[in-house]
């Protein structure tokens, strides 16, 4: 039971994380509620159905069509989650400042809330058809544990998304003139997180044949089946052995994200 | 710094397409959540083509992280990864599925 939970909270936490930190960052985007909903729901439908079809697209691109899904998804997540931060750092001050938003500002908002809705239902899709084939294998096992097994699953399940709405609150009690500085920071390390484990896919997929070795080996120090190891991997992308592959990508999309922030310039809002 | 760039992406290029060296493919196979051969000696500073087979009706993910892999196979399918090159080392490897039985260890020598 207790092994179940463990693998569950493992697939679940990430994508709680996710929607704690987005939900916490986008607390005065009006009608944001609606969209998070919407993304877990469809990541949810989606996560049945990518399970259905694994095998199918397992046998796509001469057998890695499970990395080029990945690798797609989680590019697409690493563009939305940095165009949020640059939009963010433009709107950002004030949305806080302001109740009242112009036509402009909702319409802009909504851009934001379909951004949202869409890195909510990525972060959900991936972890969530992973958790319904573990599942399945678990109903289809005839082992005479399978009851207990499940009631792990739940309690796997329960705590990955009480953590997430730990670090959603947590995250809401930053005081105000902080709270976007650190919010962002969260982003910006989930963005380079992701793209650390695009380096990874590619080179899992031969698709970049350079770089591979591993730069250090830290897995004695944190290990990534502990509790430490799966947050440290989850919000800042910690590998016990990362690639210098891995190392670039994690950097460069920093940098791409910090440098966009800066040259955006607040929006002033005219009274 | 256009002609830097160009020279850096040339190097890239090349390294990535010089040199091939010829693959080497080894099969694992997954049958009763568990891992045949369990010890898989593969040589030193190689890359390896890994073809693993999932015999069983049911999903398992390999997962490494002293190989830094992770992959879904799923039930009565194969899938591909590629591993290394290693240095030469014992690397465990285990099915995240069925942890308490699906375990092995490649060995580079």
């Amino acid at each position: 039971m207790f092994g179940t939970a463990v693998i569950v909270l493992r697939e679940v936490l990430e994508a709680a994380l996710i929607i704690g930190i987005l939900t916490a960052t986008t607390r005065d985007v009006i009608g944001r509620t609606k969209w998070i909903g919407a993304g877990i729901l469809v990541g949810l439908l989606g996560s049945f159905l990518l399970a259905l079809i694994t095998s199918d697209i397992a046998k796509l691109a001469g057998g890695f069509g499970q990395e080029i899904f990945s690798i797609s998804a989680l590019t697409l997540a690493v563009v939305m989650l940095a165009w949020h931060n640059i939009w963010m750092a433009q709107h950002g001050k004030a949305l806080a400042n302001q109740a009242k938003k112009t036509g402009q500002d909702i319409a802009e908002g909504r851009l934001a809330c379909s951004a949202l809705f869409t890195l909510i239902a990525i972060a959900v899709l991936r972890e969530g058809s992973e958790t319904v084939l573990f599942l399945y294998g678990l109903v289809n096992s005839h082992d005479a544990n399978t009851h207990n097994m499940l009631i792990g699953g739940l309690i796997g399940l329960t705590s990955g998304v009480l953590f997430g709405y730990i670090l959603f609150f947590g995250l809401l009690k930053i005081p105000v003139q902080w709270f976007f500085k650190i919010t962002s920071t969260f982003i910006t390390f989930l963005a380079a997180a992701m793209a650390s484990e695009i380096a990874k896919l590619l080179t899992q997929a031969d698709l970049v044949t350079v770089y591979t070795t591993p730069l250090w080996e830290s897995i004695q120090l944190i290990d990534m089946s502990s509790v430490v190891g799966i947050f440290l991997h989850v919000l800042i992308g910690y590998e016990p052995q990362p690639s210098a592959l891995q190392l670039i990508f994690y950097i460069g999309t920093i940098l791409v994200i910090g440098l966009g922030m800066k040259l955006t310039k607040p929006l002033i809002i005219k009274k | 710094m256009f002609r830097l760039m160009a020279f850096l992406l040339t190097l890239i290029s090349l390294s990535v397409f010089a040199d091939q060296p010829s693959e080497i493919s080894q099969l694992l196979v997954i049958e009763n959540h568990q891992f045949e051969p369990n010890e898989l000696i593969v040589p030193a500073n190689k890359k390896i083509k890994l073809n693993i087979e999932n015999r069983d009706s049911t999903p398992e993910e390999f997962e490494s992280h002293e190989l830094n892999r992770e992959k879904l196979v799923p039930g009565k399918s194969s899938v591909t990864i590629y591993i290394g090159p290693l240095k030469a080392g014992r690397y465990p490897f285990y099915g995240e599925f069925n942890e308490k039985t699906a375990r092995g260890v490649v060995v580079a020598q």
